[in-house]
């Protein structure tokens, strides 16, 4: 039998996603992965899988899917109500599925992104060691209706009782985004600076896992800067006073000042932010060197 | 050169080393001097080292437990050493068909900087230009050598798609399109050959400090060229320089 999982509804932007391309930044190639680890890990913790494993992560409207073999899965992040067969289901706990199942979700109580794992990992198209998918590089860079996923089918004698797992799932409402200072921080004003600390920001509608950009600019006059690397998480200012903030899927390199950087628990946080929601930076220092 | 490169981190995943001094061989040599010490080095995880005209990131592929200890560490591969000069690199001709079929805006150069069509296709294919990095998008290459004569600016509007292998000008930067995108450079050419091969163990043949020269073509030769990059049988010509 082959085991695939059937897409039944896409839901509203869904991607498959692991830890992301490593070694291909210097041909151009974005970094991508999931844009929440935290909750990747925990699902690939639950299942037993290895880190790199593939999850399906999916954005505040969930898809709807069926399973053509049996397997466990695991779903961690948002809490988007997930239901199997029509009942509802637990975040952050095996969940065995039989032959025919159906999972869907019933609408968005916290967080932005949740994510599937599946015993084994999804065993999709794999390219430059990764199976995470992006546009113009990978055959598929969202769910579409009719398409097929497949996984290892698994058939499990006994059910086990899994040791409980110390879950912090806080962050989801947290609004605070850890930041370092950037390479051209410096430069910034005593004003500047003290805006990007004291004020609140929030996320504008065009935010995807390229970039969120925020409503909120900040007055500038520091000059585009000589072409020169950036990471997911780098806080760009624009010329004309934008902030924007690159996420998994940006581009390797950029020209404007690099004012903040975000810590991977930033990240974390700030990936769990639906459009227009609210939000500050928390500055927390290097050591000195 | 005398300057220190200045370390520190970017993140907990990243330590940048940014170079004193604006664009330049030999800054870039440098540059990659050092990428060659740290990419032989050994790290207590997987991590990759990219340039650009004046820095290295190492990026890490998980949080770095020790910031501290490893920025020291950087420290001490980046430092002192006199940079031995490198005249290893691979020279490439890359074939451009300059048609006005292709060369969308060669008509608007000639006018803005008051060269002929033909002078502006000397000028072009007569330098060879430095491959300081890859970004932007996978397979783009920063090329330094323009002319100083084919300087322009950018287009005042973005076309909202140019096609893959155009050649353009923007400013002093002259670079090819690998896949179709929104762009604001000034299009002067087209090469059939591919950049990017995403399919491939290696998926560009093209390394920071290598050179490539444009070499002219027919509208004839640009078909040609393309039919058998489609079918395999095209391999890209360069030779090594040394000494």
């Amino acid at each position: 039998m082959k085991a695939e999982i059937e897409v039944v509804q896409p839901g509203l932007f869904s991607s498959i996603q692991d830890l992301g391309r490593f070694g291909f930044q210097k041909y151009g190639v974005p970094h991508s992965g999931v844009m929440d680890r935290y909750a990747m890990r925990i699902c690939n913790l639950i299942l037993g899988n290895s880190q790199e494993a593939a999850v399906l992560e999916i954005t505040m409207q969930g898809p709807q899917l069926k399973f053509s073999a049996p397997t466990r899965i695991c779903i961690s992040g948002a809490d988007l109500s997930p239901q199997l067969n029509g009942k509802a289901v637990s975040l952050n706990e095996l969940i065995y599925i039989s032959e025919g199942d159906v999972l869907k979700f019933a609408g968005r109580r916290s967080g932005f992104r949740a994510y599937i794992g599946i015993s084994g990992g999804f065993r999709t198209e794999k390219l430059m060691d990764s199976r995470s998918w992006y546009e113009g590089l990978t055959e598929e860079f969202r769910l579409l209706k009719g398409m097929k996923l497949t996984y290892k089918a698994e058939e499990f004698s006994d059910i086990e009782t899994h040791s409980s797992l110390k879950i912090d799932s806080e962050y989801l409402a947290e609004d605070e985004i850890e930041v370092y200072p950037g390479p051209e921080f410096s430069q910034l004003s005593f004003t500047q600076k003290n805006q990007l600390f004291n004020s609140l920001f929030s996320t504008n509608e065009d935010s995807n896992r390229m970039a969120v950009q925020l409503k909120e600019g900040l007055k500038n006059e520091l000059k585009p800067i000589i072409t020169a690397p950036v990471l997911p998480g780098t806080v760009q200012l624009t010329p004309s006073g934008k902030i924007i903030v690159l996420m998994r899927d940006c581009q390797t390199t950029g020209g404007y000042p690099r004012i903040l950087q975000l810590s991977e628990y930033g990240i974390q946080v700030l990936s769990q932010k639906l459009p227009g929601e609210n939000l500050s930076f928390q500055k927390k220092d290097y050591l000195e060197f | 050169m005398a300057e220190f490169p200045k370390i520190s981190p970017l993140g907990d995943r990243g330590i940048l080393v940014k170079f004193g001094g604006d664009i330049s061989e030999n800054l870039l040599e440098e540059v990659l001097y050092y990428k060659n010490i740290l990419e032989n080095s050994e790290f207590k995880q997987k991590v990759e080292v990219v340039n650009t005209y004046t820095s290295l990131l190492i990026s890490y592929m998980f949080t770095i437990e020790d910031v501290y200890g490893e920025v020291l560490r950087v420290k001490r591969l980046v430092s002192g050493a006199n940079i031995p000069k490198n005249n290893k690199y691979k020279i490439f001709s890359l074939p451009v068909c300059y048609d006005e079929e292709f060369g969308l805006d060669l008509q608007h150069i000639s006018e803005q900087n008051n060269l002929s069509i033909e002078e502006i296709i000397q000028l072009h294919t007569a330098a060879e230009y430095r491959i300081y990095f890859t970004g932007f998008l996978p397979g783009f290459l920063y090329l330094g050598g323009l002319d100083e004569k084919l300087k322009i600016s950018r287009k005042k509007s973005p076309r909202k798609s140019v096609e893959k292998g155009s050649v353009g000008i923007g400013e002093n930067q002259t670079g090819i399109y690998p896949k179709n995108s929104p762009g604001g450079w000034q299009i002067l050419g087209k090469c059939p050959v591919e950049l990017f091969n995403k399919n491939e163990a290696i998926p560009s043949p093209f390394s920071a400090g290598d050179k490539i020269k444009f070499e002219a073509i027919s509208k004839e030769d640009f078909y040609k060229i393309r039919d058998e990059v489609q079918s395999g049988n095209y391999s890209l010509k360069y030779h090594e320089h040394e000494g």
